[in-house]
């Protein structure tokens, strides 16, 4: 009997311990994470105003005691109707995909470099990937104005080879923003791919080889379809943060580089326009809900080829 | 076939350059004599010792790291629990949205998450009175939103790929859940603790964009004054600033990755 009760009790401590184990970060991430998005989504259809907050209640009680609710889809037509913020967004959606592809395209050759290497180089190779990733963004992205200014060092170099009579104009263009994008995402390109590519069976390929397969044949039949999980969450991976890019083309595009990440902090801090930085945040993830659907779905296949 | 292999060689090494080139050059001239960050006019510290009378530096500095250190503990307390309660419990009410909500914030664009939380602070406030101000405790409670879902990925990676017949073999002896836990899963788990929170630390320590959504008067976090400084042109000091920051997160990263090695596959 006694040991029957002291069942129940590990029985029920266990059933709470369960639950503070799950509900614990649960309810933090709903706090901190989703609630806001549905905050943000409430404030896009509100009227801006001056004052503490600036925008007007969307909820309001009525002089007869009725809750009344102001939808204001103002913000969400002039997202629409002002070719600042289109053009903004189709801007975001050119450079965020072109500079996937040049990652992927500098990226591929080296996680499948790093992939195939000795075991000994290999480690080395790959902390030489991550410590980029881990050190200061904002401080290599610096570090590039530097580089590409009018006297930077590249200019320098050029002028005193004499391969160029005056500087090129690098810093603040279009070329510097797809540069610094690259550059700082290439480990994000690089790591998925290389932990997919790490686990290509070795052994398909000599099958392949010898049955006869050329080596693009064996390239395209054989290594992209199996490397099509870490394509995937590695383009993901750079695309959805660079659409929403603000350190990058602040620093390194042009005045004339429009990126609605970019956008939606001039609205939000020099112009206290709360309502359309908020549309623009709704409209901005209605962008990345796909791909991220795509990133949630490689992980996962990934995951089952681990398991 | 050797012909392709050299392909990839090269385009692989250019690729390593390039990751470097930017870096290397930032270390370079942060010794340079010469107030200009371009061209060479000698081997100098000066401008080392310039940053250590930098008040405003100093004092942001030390509110980075406290704000790191901070986010970085209760990331790594959070995270973990996410990261059990994903890989051991096999189905309960939330699991999904749990899953979700962990794997966004890796990706979500830092421009969203720091205005939807600013959003919420000033909704809270009006509610409830609660943050009476911005500051280093809102910083704090965005960075440990995306610093416990890195924390999670990481343990919950390590959590699928350990030996469960350790932990079945504790509890058959008669240990309770919490004893299993601290005596069998916590030391097999430590590697990935050790190196989530270093992650969580870095990524507090590195953040711009979400800091200056949330932060306050008198909260500049070391990246905001670097930031402010950069768009006033470029200077050797934060080049100093800059080799000592990517020095030290070197040493960081690399205990992390020894951390991550102690793993066995």
């Amino acid at each position: 009997m006694r040991n029957f009760i002291r069942q129940r009790e590990r029985a029920i401590s266990l059933k709470l311990g369960k639950k503070l184990v799950i509900y614990i970060p649960l309810f933090w991430l709903l706090l901190f994470f989703l609630v806001p998005f549905l905050i943000v989504t409430k404030i896009s259809l509100s009227q801006i105003t001056y004052g503490r907050p600036p925008y007007l209640p969307m909820f309001e009680w009525s002089k007869d005691n009725l809750l009344t609710i102001k939808l204001y889809f103002g913000n969400f037509f002039l997202l629409f109707s002002d070719s600042l913020y289109i053009n903004a967004y189709l801007n975001s959606l050119k450079i965020a995909a072109l500079s996937t592809f040049f990652t992927l395209l500098i990226g591929y050759p080296m996680a499948y470099f790093i992939a195939r290497a000795d075991e000994k180089i290999r480690n080395i190779l790959l902390l030489l990937v991550i410590l980029p990733f881990w050190s200061s963004f904002l401080l290599r992205v610096y570090a590039w104005i530097g580089l590409l200014k009018n006297n930077g060092i590249i200019n320098n170099i050029l002028l005193n080879m004499g391969i160029i009579d005056s500087p090129i104009k690098m810093l603040n263009t279009d070329f510097a923003l797809y540069i610094g994008i690259v550059y700082s995402y290439l480990p994000f390109m690089i790591l998925p791919l290389y932990a997919n590519l790490v686990r290509l069976d070795e052994k398909l390929l000599e099958a392949a080889r010898d049955l006869g397969a050329k080596p693009l044949a064996l390239f395209f039949t054989i290594i992209l379809p199996l490397s099509m999980p870490g394509i995937i969450a590695g383009s993901m991976l750079v695309f959805i943060p660079a659409i929403g890019e603000y350190i990058i083309p602040s620093l390194l595009g042009g005045s004339d580089s429009l990126m609605i990440g970019r956008i939606l902090w001039d609205e939000f801090s020099a112009n206290r326009d709360w309502p359309v930085a908020s549309a623009l945040a709704v409209a901005m993830l209605t962008i990345i809900i796909l791909p991220l659907i795509l990133f949630k779905n490689a992980q996962k296949k990934e995951v089952a080829i681990d398991e | 076939m050797n012909r392709n292999r050299r392909i990839v060689q090269f385009i692989s090494i250019l690729g390593f350059i390039f990751l470097y080139v930017p870096i290397i050059s930032l270390i370079i001239f942060s010794f340079n004599n010469s107030k200009l960050v371009s061209v060479w006019s000698g081997f100098s510290t000066k401008w080392y010792f310039a940053l250590l009378q930098n008040e405003q530096i100093i004092e942001a500095a030390k509110l980075s790291v406290f704000i790191a250190a901070f986010s970085a503990t209760i990331s790594l307390i959070l995270g973990t629990l996410a990261a059990i309660a994903l890989s051991r419990y096999r189905s309960f009410r939330g699991k999904s949205l749990l899953s979700g909500m962990v794997s966004a914030p890796l990706i979500m664009p830092d421009v969203i998450t720091g205005l939807s939380l600013l959003l919420l602070f000033v909704t809270l406030r009006s509610l409830i009175g609660w943050p009476a101000q911005m500051g280093a405790v809102t910083i704090i409670i965005a960075h440990i939103s995306f610093g416990m879902a890195f924390v999670a990925i990481i343990v919950q990676s390590r959590l699928l790929h350990f030996d469960k017949s350790l932990e079945e073999a504790a509890k058959d002896l008669g240990a309770k859940p919490l004893r299993v836990f601290f005596d069998i899963t916590l030391p097999i788990i430590s590697p990935a603790l050790i190196s989530g929170w270093l992650l969580a630390f870095t990524l507090s320590f590195d953040d711009l964009v979400i800091a200056s959504f949330v932060t306050g008067p008198g909260a500049s976090t070391l990246p905001i004054v670097i930031f402010s400084k950069i768009r006033l042109g470029i200077t050797p000091e934060i080049n100093a600033l800059a080799t000592i920051i990517i020095v030290l997160v070197a040493i960081f990263a690399t205990l992390a990755m020894l951390q991550m090695k102690k793993i066995p596959e």
